[in-house]
């Protein structure tokens, strides 16, 4: 009978380069290959013989648009391996980096590269033509996200000021204060932008995904927690290894990420959002049920609104870091070298970020391991095209091209972060 | 007038220089108008065929198709240039140049023999014509929007070529390797990030690459009577600009001894 190919060379608005491949036979989807082929670059090789104080700056090479995820998960991963504990305001101050990074990397997917998909224009100087004011004003969210990233951090792109212990320099009060004004209309800005969002149409999908994040007690989480799911996981990060693989599928060289005894799961935004939900600000809390979100939440079509309501807490967030900032005695604590083996996951704005250094007695890195959040979810965003299949098969070729490809930016994927090389993969019994 | 074609292209890197351009929030808008987007991947999924007046080029070459893509995207190119570390030395990525290939392949994949990947990479213009290579890791956004500009006006970009010690003098910034004993690469690196880490408390880990004629060896001297290990010397020149001649060089001249490969 009737069989379809949809055929993506080159997927665009994503971080990276990917393809994809959708096979659909009478009705179902047969076959669906996302093929991330950015070029391998052995990251994980070149770290054997490196300092481990250069693993921040060396692994935020990994992704230009979440850097900072990569200098938090390697500096804490180092001081998980020498001992080092990092707390009061150079605490602070890491996580007031990190909303920095949430707040442009949310911004630059939700309304750069994911509305486009909802209102059927190619990109954002099409959208600009028809939200002029919300463009703007997302573009001025974005910008005083990356403010915050290069007040801190020098320049917005892999900045250089985070370090194993804390920080090379830490900032004057008033340094922080400077990116008030910008912080407080940026805040008024994102509740229009969420409201805008919430308001596109969703498809009615749902799926019962595994949510894996991680949880603190006290604070939404970024920099630390312990890993928990939606189907009960409630584990020390040191245990991540036990519970998740990376593994090779059949004809392949994915390495797609797994629960181990359990298979796909989802991390990211929605994860975040389901596990931590009481702990967002009031303001976000109130701003997320306006928008009808709630642990509930199962539709990863609205995962932008979820982006949406993360950076009002980020802002929230980031004012309160500024407002009650009092800087520390030193810069950073001491670090002695010895040897050992440290791991850590923090929450980068597409999910978790795991990183496990083995070092020796001169601090050099003998073994590393990076996971990012991409192939965490590859597997996930397969089986949604697989879900779709009925949905994809009643519609035009290009209809359902451009709907297969919204349903893969729903992850905000980043090809880039994916240091293993990452090829199709075929469904069991095809 | 017709506004002149820009095209953005991506081959082995982090994706950061790129987004350099959709971080310039003031400007974009701007820039899209002044110039007609006729491809920009990671920005939109209109994508229109060349020939294209100015390309912008992100990433290293580090396998065989890309080797001969370079090649298309020159042929479709009137001006060609390169961003950042990536396309202009080869990037992070060329720290393989320095180590046994299949080796690190089989670090990282366990069927390694199904990837075509190169043993080297390789800057753009290693392969085709560079009319102009914009250098840091990542570019400039200044720099970036200077040469977008200066294409527009049909004039020279002014790009400066002097090492980043000069803008930390002229920035009134107190030197940190004779004022804290770090170890700085500000005396050989290329201007370009307004000499942003010693003002972070740091020294300059070269990312801008090699500066005109840059004196490494007495600087790799000076780092040595500091107190520095040979291993730490070769690790400073070997990082975001690996493969550039006069790092890879002085990087050479001194051994690891800690090293485990």
């Amino acid at each position: 009978m009737s069989t379809r190919t949809i055929t993506v060379e080159n997927l665009a608005r994503v971080e990276g380069e990917g393809a994809l491949t959708l096979v659909m036979e009478q009705g179902r989807v047969t076959q669906a290959k996302l093929r991330l082929f950015e070029p391998p670059r052995l990251f994980e090789a070149v770290l054997q013989g490196r300092s481990c104080l250069e693993t921040p700056d060396l692994t935020a090479r990994i992704c230009g648009i979440c850097p900072v995820a990569y200098q938090m998960s390697a500096c804490h991963a180092v001081e998980d391996a020498l001992g080092v504990k990092v707390g009061g305001a150079l605490r602070e101050l890491r996580r007031l980096l990190y909303c920095g990074e949430w707040i442009e990397s949310h911004v630059l997917h939700m309304v750069l590269l994911h509305a486009p998909d909802f209102l059927g224009v190619p990109d954002v100087m099409a959208l600009a033509k028809v939200a002029p004011e919300r463009v703007k004003g997302a573009l001025a969210i974005k910008k005083a996200g990356n403010a915050i990233v290069a007040t801190l951090g020098g320049r917005e792109i892999h900045p250089v000021n985070a370090r194993v212990g804390g920080w090379h320099r830490v900032p004057a009060k008033a340094e922080l204060e400077a990116l008030l004004p910008a912080l407080r209309a940026a805040r008024a800005e994102a509740e229009q932008t969420l409201d805008w969002v919430a308001g596109f149409d969703f498809p009615a999908f749902e799926r019962d995904y595994e949510l894996v994040s991680l949880k603190h007690p006290r604070e939404y989480p970024m920099n630390e927690g312990r890993l928990v799911s939606t189907s009960g996981l409630d584990l020390d990060v040191r245990e991540y290894r036990s519970h998740f693989v990376e593994e090779q599928v059949d004809h392949s060289t994915a390495l797609h990420s797994r629960i181990i005894g359990r298979g796909g799961y989802q991390c990211g935004p929605l994860a975040r959002l389901v596990n931590n939900f009481e702990l967002l600000t009031p303001g976000a809390l109130a701003a997320a049920r306006r928008v009808g979100l709630d642990p509930s939440c199962r539709n990863p079509f609205r995962m932008l609104v979820v982006r949406g309501v993360e950076t009002i807490y980020a802002l929230d967030e980031a004012l309160r870091i500024i407002g009650s900032y009092a800087p520390p005695e030193a810069p950073s604590v001491p670090v002695t070298m010895k040897a050992g083996t440290g791991q850590a996951i923090t929450e980068a704005p597409r999910g978790l970020l795991y990183h496990r250094y083995v070092l020796d007695e001169a601090g050099l890195v003998r073994a590393a391991q990076i996971t990012p959040p991409t192939s965490q979810n590859q597997r996930t965003i397969e089986e949604d095209l697989f879900a779709l299949g009925g949905a994809l098969a009643a519609m035009p070729l290009e209809a359902a091209t451009r709907y297969a490809e919204h349903a893969i930016r729903n992850y905000d994927p980043c090809i880039s972060c994916s240091t293993h090389f990452l090829t199709l993969r075929k469904e069991p019994g095809e | 007038m017709a506004r002149p074609t820009l095209a953005v292209w991506k081959f082995s890197s982090c994706d950061g220089c790129q987004l350099s351009l959709l971080d310039c929030e003031d400007e974009l808008l701007a820039v899209a108008g002044a110039v007609d987007i006729a491809s920009f991947l990671e920005a939109s999924s209109q994508v229109r065929p060349g020939p294209y007046d100015l390309s912008l080029v992100e990433g290293s070459i580090t396998t065989p198709h890309d080797a001969e893509r370079i090649k298309e995207v020159r042929a479709q190119s009137k001006l060609l240039v390169t961003l950042g570390a990536c396309a202009t030395s080869g990037g992070i990525q060329a720290l393989r140049n320095f180590g046994d290939h299949p080796r690190l392949m089989a670090t990282v994949y366990a069927r390694p023999q199904v990837i075509a990947t190169l043993a080297t990479s390789t800057p753009i213009s290693a392969h085709v014509k560079v009319d102009l290579e914009l250098r840091g890791c990542p570019v400039n956004k200044a720099q970036l929007l200077e040469v977008v500009s200066a294409v527009l006006n049909g004039r020279k970009p002014v790009v400066h070529t002097h090492a980043t010690c000069i803008d930390c003098k002229l920035s009134g910034t107190v030197c940190v390797m004779v004022a804290k004993g770090l170890p700085c690469l500000g005396p050989v690196t290329h201007a370009g990030c307004g000499a942003l880490c010693p003002q972070y408390a740091r020294g300059c880990y070269g990312c801008f690459g090699p500066s005109d004629a840059p004196r490494t060896t007495p600087l790799a001297q000076r780092l040595l009577e500091g107190g520095a290990s040979p291993g730490e010397v070769r690790r400073l020149f070997l990082s975001f600009n690996a493969a550039a001649e006069p790092f890879q060089q002085e990087a050479e001249r001194h051994v690891d001894p800690d090293h485990h490969r």
